[in-house]
């Protein structure tokens, strides 16, 4: 876990590459991309292992038992499409269900599930919060805005070697929150489009223990 | 009589010419069923092959592909084509040539489905590609003949065990083909018939007269070679000395990176400004072609290549082959110096230029084993189950398919000759529902049943997998440009292109660059006149020394009766190093231990080869840090094993129980780079993970992600699935290599003599300077983060 300030108040990034906003109780995670494997082998692609769903859900799960958020956010592309949805096995959408009783949970909209879903929760556009903006995809202009879409990594090189991690990237205006999902790839913060809309920032590159760098 | 055979217009031709056909020529003409043909380069092997087809064709006229001819090269096919055209015009035959490969048009291959010519010039890939159309039993069913060039070659690799399969396809299309494999020396030919025919002993060999012995020396340089280094930089100025001797040179050199090296050595020693050209897998292909095409015309005088050029276009004008660094492998030491001097009964001429000191003997031995014919390589293993994966698929492409009737055929296939019905189940199983243990894909299978047949589910599934086909997997390259001018140079592992930061320069094609960023995926530079360039990772194998060469080797280092052919550097070496500690023999184990500034060396003298002595290295690390020992790295050659810590190691044998070694390989090795890089190349060619779908990775879209979280996954969902299991099996003989460390230790028994040394001893000094350290875990990556991020967070990244 790694507190960091932004805008008026102080943020937690987790390893698990999730987001918790202590002083709220609110657990933000993005790109879930849940029935990934599933929408591949529906499109006459590779048979993934299908179990991605399971793993992503495991770890959530364990994020929600440790930090027992009153309020969840899925800051979008929590389903890699909207028929995805249909294709988790009864324990996971038990499991899922099981997650999501007792507390506010609102799904954002992502550009790979842009609409309802069959689920409790709400589902809106984008959610304001105690001067805080939280939406699936940035937008150049915004202020205190928190959001998905681009899964930034970073590579770092030490000693002549390399490593690359998933991470949050953030400035003075944005942040920007890695893919909470197994099988997500990324995008690097020093090249475009990410560059463009986050220079001179920070990247927290996430792992068991996290760490902070330059963009 | 075998001249009878030969109809009196190709008798005509041949006494045009003022040739006497060989006597192999007319054997394989006479010659009936499967046949395999061994011939010294230079031999005229490819016109043996041919001679059947063109007799043939000049008795009956032929519809439609008489002759399919597979290479493993493109550049082979085309040239092929061009050298056969020349006997059939002269002869008068009226005979249609075409090549068909990954180069050859779009049009052109639509109209060579439908109208195709007598003889078809192919690669493995591109015939697995013709036969996952629909249109394959037309295209194929008249087939008389399949000339299968340089066996030798694909035989060593999955393109063929690919190409077997392939085959027995097409003796399902055609009954009645015969197959003509052309091979140079190889140490077993009836194995290599075996692999090719089509059913146990129905391939007669033909061996041609091998020709005289090469002419093969170690080349004198006064000045004694490195400690260590597999560069050979220091005999640039001797080798120069016989380029200018001689008409054309070609040099081998093991990797590319050393190649680039030894070029740039070559050149400040060609003080007359010599011709001489660089040719390796990493260079752009407008590169290679303006050197190939330079050679052709004789207007080199030499060429530094790797293994690029093993094979290929044969040119008249090679005198000399000269291999600098170890040869590892007797055999292809045998092929490559049967590059030089191409006119039959006229001796190669080769020299060897050991660059360390275990090289000279290594080299030495290697010169003995060429006299004694004692050639060298590994027992094939059965048929790796990726790649009968890919053929199912591919199969399922062109029609249903019947499991039985499949398996019937796949057995006709040498190298799956034994596989059972279990194993083809399974793999059957992985192609239709990715044969999971925990989840399946019911309603999105990629085969499914009807009718007892398997049928492809989407119809789009077959674009997709035609553009996966083949075997050899690549590691991610990125290509490198000159800014601004666009020029390709060539390209470079993307790791490495990671590890750049403006400013630095390496080495490529020959110059020196600098590095000024990454674009669209492209590695932009310019050139450099900086002297002290780094050096570029390039991918390319990491050949260790064969098991033979190995043996050959310790037998010359414990006979000091037979160290008269060694340099007096290498002999006083040699003393002092059975002064000191003792001489390794075949069957002991020779452990040293000695103190070093405060560290505790261990080393030990295994001779398996490099990627089992690095395995071992990893496992009994492991072994010490349980035993309390405290290990803090380690380095490994062919030959021997350095490792340094806190504590001397006072009883070994414990430590190298093969028991517990083994127990090491399940969790730790697991772990290691070495098998999730293995993994993605077994998932890639099974169709687990598909590689260049157009515009991907350029777009650096954030679908794509790294196979290493599918193995992760998997280990941990499904550790029993048929991916892992081959990934597991190929590691033991590939890249881990157990198999030698298990030769190792059946060799010593419990002959293991430790000796603590006063201090560091004649054998283990060239480790110590070694290059490719590995440290234990621990101060791994989360160090290295902790490092960067230590001195950044003076810089107060996280306050507002």
């Amino acid at each position: 876990m790694l507190d960091f300030p932004f805008h008026t108040t102080t943020l937690t990034a987790l390893p698990s590459g999730g987001l918790w906003w202590k002083s709220e109780r609110l657990l933000c995670v993005s790109d879930l991309h849940l029935g990934k494997s599933e929408r591949m082998a529906r499109r006459g692609g590779s048979l993934l292992p299908p179990y991605e769903g399971a793993e992503t859900l495991d770890r959530l799960q364990r994020d929600v038992e440790t930090l027992r958020p009153e309020t969840v956010i899925c800051l979008g592309d929590s389903f890699d499409d909207l028929a995805a949805q249909d294709g988790l096995t009864g324990a996971e959408s038990a499991q899922l269900n099981r997650l999501i009783a007792g507390k506010r949970w609102v799904w954002v909209e992502g550009n790979h599930d842009p609409g309802p879903l069959n689920l409790p929760g709400t589902h809106l556009a984008e959610v304001s919060l105690q001067g805080l903006l939280f939406r699936h995809i940035a937008e150049a202009t915004a202020q205190a805005e928190i959001s998905g879409h681009f899964h930034p990594k970073k590579r770092v090189s030490a000693r002549g070697r390399s490593i690359t991690r998933k991470c949050f990237l953030m400035n003075a205006h944005r942040l920007i929150l890695p893919a909470y999902g197994t099988y997500t790839g990324g995008m690097h913060v020093d090249a475009p489009p990410l560059s463009d809309l986050v220079s001179g920032g920070t990247a927290i590159l996430v792992g068991e223990k996290l760490y902070a760098v330059p963009q | 009589m075998a001249t009878t055979a030969l109809p009196p217009q190709f008798a005509d031709w041949f006494a045009r010419k003022g040739w006497t056909p060989h006597p192999h020529q007319l054997d394989l003409l006479a010659a009936e069923g499967d046949s395999l043909l061994i011939a010294p380069t230079g031999g005229g092997k490819t016109l043996a092959g041919f001679l059947p087809t063109l007799v043939d064709l000049a008795r009956a006229p032929h519809q439609g592909l008489h002759t399919l001819y597979i290479s493993p090269l493109k550049a082979l096919a085309a040239d092929i084509r061009r050298n056969l055209q020349t006997p059939v015009d002269e002869i008068g035959l009226d005979i249609r040539i075409e090549d068909r490969t990954g180069d050859t048009k779009q049009s052109t291959r639509r109209r060579q489905r439908v109208d195709p010519p007598h003889i078809l010039l192919t690669t493995p890939e591109s015939l697995a590609l013709l036969l996952s159309y629909p249109e394959a039993p037309n295209i194929f069913a008249g087939v008389k003949h399949i000339i299968l060039d340089e066996i030798h070659a694909l035989a060593e690799s999955k393109r063929g065990d690919q190409l077997m399969l392939g085959l027995s396809r097409l003796t399902t299309l055609a009954p009645n083909a015969r197959r003509i494999g052309l091979s140079a020396t190889v140490e077993d030919p009836p194995a290599l018939a075996e692999f090719m025919a089509v059913s146990a002993n129905s391939c007669t060999v033909l061996l041609a007269d091998p020709g005289p012995d090469p002419d093969i020396r170690i080349l004198d340089i006064d000045t004694p070679p490195p400690w260590t280094g597999q560069g050979g930089r220091y005999a640039a100025e001797a080798v120069m000395a016989e380029i200018r001797r001689a008409r054309t040179t070609l040099i081998f050199i093991n990797t590319r990176a050393q190649a680039e090296l030894f070029f740039q050595a070559l050149w400040s020693a060609n003080t007359d400004d010599l011709p001489i050209g660089l040719h390796h897998g990493s260079l752009s292909r407008e590169a290679r072609q303006r050197v190939e095409a330079a050679m052709v015309t004789g207007s080199l005088r030499a060429i530094v290549c790797t293994g690029s050029l093993d094979l290929g276009i044969d040119w008249g004008d090679v005198d000399l082959v000269i291999q600098v660094g170890a040869p590892k492998n007797v055999k292809r030491l045998v092929q490559r110096i049967g590059r030089s001097n191409h006119r039959y009964n006229a001796p190669s001429r080769a020299l060897l230029v050991p660059a360390n000191r275990f090289e000279v003997i290594e080299c030495r031995a290697a010169l003995e084993a060429v006299y004694a014919h004692a050639l060298d390589g590994e027992p094939r293993g059965e048929g790796p189950l990726d790649v009968l994966c890919q053929h199912l698929l591919l199969t399922a492409c062109a029609a249903p398919i019947d499991p039985d009737a499949m398996l019937q055929e796949v057995r006709r296939a040498g190298p799956y000759r034994t596989l059972s019905r279990a194993a083809f189940d399974r793999c059957l199983d992985f192609c239709a529902t990715g044969g999971y243990a925990l989840r399946a894909y019911d309603k999105w299978q990629r085969l499914v049943e009807r009718d007892g047949r398997w049928h492809l589910r989407d119809p789009r599934t077959a674009q997709r997998l035609r553009m996966n086909i083949g075997t050899i997997v690549d590691i991610e390259t990125l290509k490198v440009r000159l800014k601004g001018a666009g020029k390709p140079l060539g390209e470079v592992e993307e790791a490495f292109a990671a590890s750049l930061i403006s400013g630095d320069t390496f080495l490529i094609g020959g110059e020196v660059v600098r590095y000024e960023g990454l674009r669209e995926m492209t590695v932009q530079v310019t050139r450099s006149a900086a002297r002290k360039p780094r050096i570029a990772v390039f991918s390319g194998s990491k050949l260790s020394t064969s098991t033979v060469l190995s043996h050959r080797l310790i037998d010359i280092i414990q006979n000091p009766e037979r160290w008269g052919g060694l340099p007096d550097h290498t002999r006083d070496w040699l003393a002092i190093q059975s002064e000191i500690s003792q001489l390794p023999c075949r069957d002991r184990l020779l452990a040293e231990t000695f103190w070093r500034a405060e560290n505790a060396y261990l080393c030990l003298y295994g001779f398996a080869g490099k990627n089992a002595m690095q395995t071992l290295g990893l496992l009994l690390t492991r072994a010490m840090e349980q035993a309390g020992l405290r290990p803090l790295g380690f380095v490994s050659s062919d030959y021997a094993l350095l490792i340094w810590g806190l504590r001397r190691v006072e009883d070994l044998a414990p430590l190298l129980e093969p028991t517990r070694l083994r127990e090491g390989l399940g969790d730790w090795l697991a772990e290691n780079a070495v098998m999730k890089r293995t993994f993605r190349n077994a998932a890639t060619i099974a169709g687990l993970i598909e590689k260049n779908l157009p515009g991907q990775r350029k777009t650096g879209r954030q679908a794509t992600f790294s196979s290493d979280i599918l193995y992760d996954t998997l280990r941990r969902f499904d550790p029993d699935h048929l991916m892992l299991d081959i990934t597991r099996t190929e590691a033991m003989h590939g890249m881990v290599d157990f198999e030698r460390i298990e030769e190792m230790l059946a060799r010593v028994g419990d002959r293991i003599d430790l000796i603590h040394a006063p201090h560091v001893t004649p054998f283990a000094a060239p480790l110590l300077l070694e290059v490719g350290k590995v440290p234990i875990k621990g101060a791994a990556e989360d160090d290295l983060l902790a490092e960067v991020a230590g001195v950044l967070q003076d810089n107060s990244l996280l306050s507002p």
